[in-house]
């Protein structure tokens, strides 16, 4: 299973983020072609990623771009960059509808086959920044096989909704309608930046929040978040202790050719193997929480 | 003395032949004058205390940097010299800081001919690296100056040394008047070793000032001068703790491996250095400290806020200072009674019945360079100019048991894993860890660190694979270019020669 706790935004353009980023070693890097580019900037930071992902920095670490909107003058050259490039994963900013996907997804295979790269290999996730697109959001996480993931990106949508960022109040419903989306899709959902980086409290007091809604991780803007955020997730040693049992009597039980777990007398269902698999990838990546 | 008497090896054979007493007074006749016998140190000017110790050209002259680039004693004094007209003397200065920019012209006047030091930077350093004297400096440790001292390669005819206050008789210590020092470390082996010693303070106080780092049966001649040193200079930024992710990321891997060493156990000892990266250490060690139930019995070195911090809950019993970093360390070193003062020669000489540096269990190190033999470089930059200081590096490495050498792999631009080093300071035999952010690197002469440092998992990697990472983001740099002049010594700490420094071609 594919750890996505941490995804680092790196603005395409900083040349100098990109050749140092990877030592923090979050779980995916967001090379941002879009709004952290100024306008002049555009070509010189999508030659930049280009050569970023031909290089083998990132390795271990999933890398994606977040493209300009197909629908502006940079959208179809970022892509055609990612794509040779090598990206593992395309995101599109401010996704609508379904049908933005579909478009991306169309785009994307005929890429491939231009560049020789096998179709399909390049995954798609969708940025959801607007009213309509939380209400589409169940259309959207459909829209594709090669979606990954679906994110809420907090700053747009609380423009569109007439509000400002909060306790989280203000997102609950956007978190919970794409979360869900999600989870219906059998797909990843990933939540809004923080951005004030020298609150650690506040940091840690939304990824707990949004951890236990459901959420596969979150967008970073700082690599100092990357480690807090991580040992967030980090199960405690007693979890790791509890999964170890779960996932050896699983495995008596299939040893034995018997179709039913138990541990202590109590019988274990597939659900809670799962979920003890998923504790102890997360211990095996960034060890137990301190 | 009988010429047939036989004498005890190493003693004087002959003992003059007694005086007759001439009155109380007559061998100390400020005895006998009730205010000279009080006030009789304290002379109005610097000139006036040279004329009395007799300092002569050719002569050694010594300071203390505990201002660090807030000094304001070693220009003064010698621009003083110059104006007297002394020529060729040997400026044996403790260190020398940005600060010390005045002494080219100085030398280039043939005031100073010769110089010993710990390190230099700036306009100084950069004069001298492009050819500025014709004797090559000599750049030592702490403890090997002290050892240079004892040996009397460095012979000290005159100590001047900066106080912000000390009394009518010369007890002076760094926490009384208004610019406060702190630890007098390296003053002290001056005053010890030193044949004459001027004292410059900024206020005279009430007799006795104790406790007395530098004491009165050690000082000639008293001087007040307007102002001795700035000790907001002292520290540049020493004492607050780094928000760069790339110092926390080394300094998160640096508490990593002195928890997992092998030497962090109740009642260990470690130096920690004073950058922000080594402030940021010491905060993730405090955590693994009381989550373990782990207390250092003492911490050694340049002391700062963050060690004094420790200090005071309890988490380091007992603080030996050499240098006092910042104004709370200078404080502390004030009130608390194991915030301990150590001159350098307790702290690092090889030559020290007892140096401190032999009992540490961890010291954490700087490079600015260091080499696929561990060698580290902590003076030359990568221009091959000067722009560092020995200090304490190759003390403390070789005294404890486990050193750590932590380092950005590349600073802009520029690798810091090389093949070789452009200059040797720290021999790599003496270096445990190599912590970058890219990896750890553990000296293939640790087996055994190297296996607990794996086992705790670690991200080790050898130093070849350290330093083709870095190449293959920079590129390989192009070599230095130096001309054949030597314009620098470099003396290991027991006072060999481990490499020198050519001139730079412009």
């Amino acid at each position: 299973m594919t750890l996505r706790r941490s995804m680092l935004f790196i603005p395409g353009s900083n040349a100098a983020m990109i050749s140092t980023a990877f030592v923090f070693k979050p779980d995916s890097v967001m090379f941002d072609l879009e709004d952290a580019v100024s306008l002049r900037e555009k070509d010189a930071a999508r030659l930049l990623v280009y050569h970023t992902l031909k290089s083998s920095l990132y390795d271990g670490i999933e890398r994606v771009v977040r493209i300009n909107p197909l629908s502006t003058p940079f959208g179809r050259d970022d892509l055609e960059a990612a794509v040779r490039g090598g990206a593992d994963v395309i995101r599109l900013p401010k996704t609508e509808t379904a049908d933005d996907v579909k478009e991306l997804e169309a785009c994307v295979e005929e890429l491939e086959r231009k560049c020789g790269r096998e179709v399909g290999s390049t995954l798609l996730m969708a940025a959801i920044e607007s009213a309509s697109g939380v209400i589409n959001s169940v259309a959207i996480a459909n829209a594709s096989k090669r979606l990954m993931g679906i994110a809420v990106a907090g700053f747009d949508y609380v423009v569109d909704m007439q509000t400002e960022r909060g306790d989280g109040s203000e997102l609950f419903y956007a978190r919970c309608a794409v979360l869900h989306a999600a989870r219906a899709a059998k797909i990843d959902a990933f939540d809004v930046v923080y951005s004030d980086i020298n609150n650690e409290e506040g940091f840690l007091k939304e990824v707990d929040v949004i951890k236990r809604l459901g959420f596969n991780g979150k967008s970073l803007i700082n690599p100092r978040q990357i480690e807090l955020l991580h040992n967030a997730y980090a199960p405690t040693q007693e979890d790791v202790d509890y999964a170890n049992r779960v996932v050896a009597a699983a495995a008596k039980a299939e040893a034995d050719g018997l179709g039913v777990i138990s541990l202590n007398g109590k019988m274990i269902d597939a659900p809670i193997v799962d979920s003890a698999k998923r504790v102890l990838s997360r211990a095996q990546a960034s060890g137990v929480r301190r | 003395m009988d010429k047939n008497n036989q004498s005890a090896p190493g003693r004087s054979e002959t003992v003059a032949e007694p005086e007759l007493f001439q009155g109380f007074a007559a061998k100390n006749p400020y005895l006998a004058d009730p205010v000279a016998k009080l006030d009789r140190k304290l002379v109005d000017t610097v000139q006036e205390a040279v004329r009395r110790v007799g300092l002569k050209d050719g002569m050694t002259i010594s300071f203390h940097h505990a201002y660090r680039e807030g000094d304001k004693v070693i220009n003064m004094v010698v621009a003083i010299l110059a104006d007297m007209g002394f020529k060729d003397l040997t400026l044996a200065s403790s260190s020398l800081v940005s600060a010390n920019a005045p002494l080219i012209e100085h030398i280039r006047n043939g005031v100073i001919r010769k110089i010993y030091t710990s390190g230099m930077r700036g306009k100084l350093a950069d004069a001298i690296s492009h050819g500025l004297m014709d004797e090559p400096i000599t750049v030592h440790s702490h403890g090997g100056r002290c050892a240079l001292i004892e040996t009397g390669e460095i012979n000290i005819d005159v100590a001047f040394i900066g106080v912000s206050a000390c009394d009518a008789y010369g007890n002076a210590n760094g926490f009384s008047g208004r610019s406060r020092c702190g630890s007098l470390g390296y003053a002290m082996v001056d005053a010890h070793f030193a044949k004459s010693v001027i004292m410059l303070t900024e206020e005279i106080v009430a007799y006795p000032n104790a406790p007395a780092s530098i004491r009165q049966d050690q000082v000639d001649w008293i001087v007040q001068v307007d102002e001795v040193g700035d000790p907001a200079k002292i520290s540049v930024g020493a004492a607050r703790a780094t928000t760069n992710p790339r110092e926390l990321l080394i300094a998160r891997l640096s508490a990593e491996v002195m928890e997992y060493g092998g030497y962090f156990n109740d009642g260990f000892s470690m130096q920690t250095g004073t950058g922000g990266s080594s402030t940021a250490t010491v905060r993730f060690l405090e955590e693994r400290m009381r989550h373990l139930d782990i207390k250092a019995a003492w911490a050694l070195g340049g002391q700062t806020g963050g060690m004094v911090d420790l200090h005071n809950k309890g988490l380091i019993g007992t603080l030996l200072d050499t240098q006092s970093f910042d104004a709370v360390a200078a404080r502390s070193l004030e009130s608390s009674p194991n915030h301990v003062e150590i001159s350098a020669h307790y702290y690092a000489s090889p030559m020290s019945k007892g140096a401190v540096v032999d009992r540490l269990d961890m010291v954490i190190l700087s490079a600015l360079e260091i080499d696929l033999d561990f060698n580290v470089n902590v003076l030359t930059g990568s221009d091959g100019v000067m722009r560092g200081a020995s200090g304490g590096h190759c003390d403390t490495a070789a005294g404890a048991k486990l050193s750590i050498v932590t380092a950005p792999l590349i600073r802009s631009r520029i690798p810091t894993v090389v093949k070789k080093v452009t200059t040797r300071v720290t021999p790599g035999e003496t270096i445990g860890v190599l912590v970058t952010d890219h990896g750890i690197a553990v000296n293939p002469n640790r087996p055994d660190v190297e296996e607990r440092l794996r086992a705790a998992n670690l991200p080790v990697r050898s130093i070849e694979e350290l330093y083709q990472r870095a190449i293959s983001i920079t590129g390989e740099p192009k070599p230095i270019e130096f001309l054949d002049k030597v314009v620098g010594v470099v003396r290991y700490r027991d006072g060999t020669v481990i490499d020198t420094v050519r001139q730079v071609a412009k």
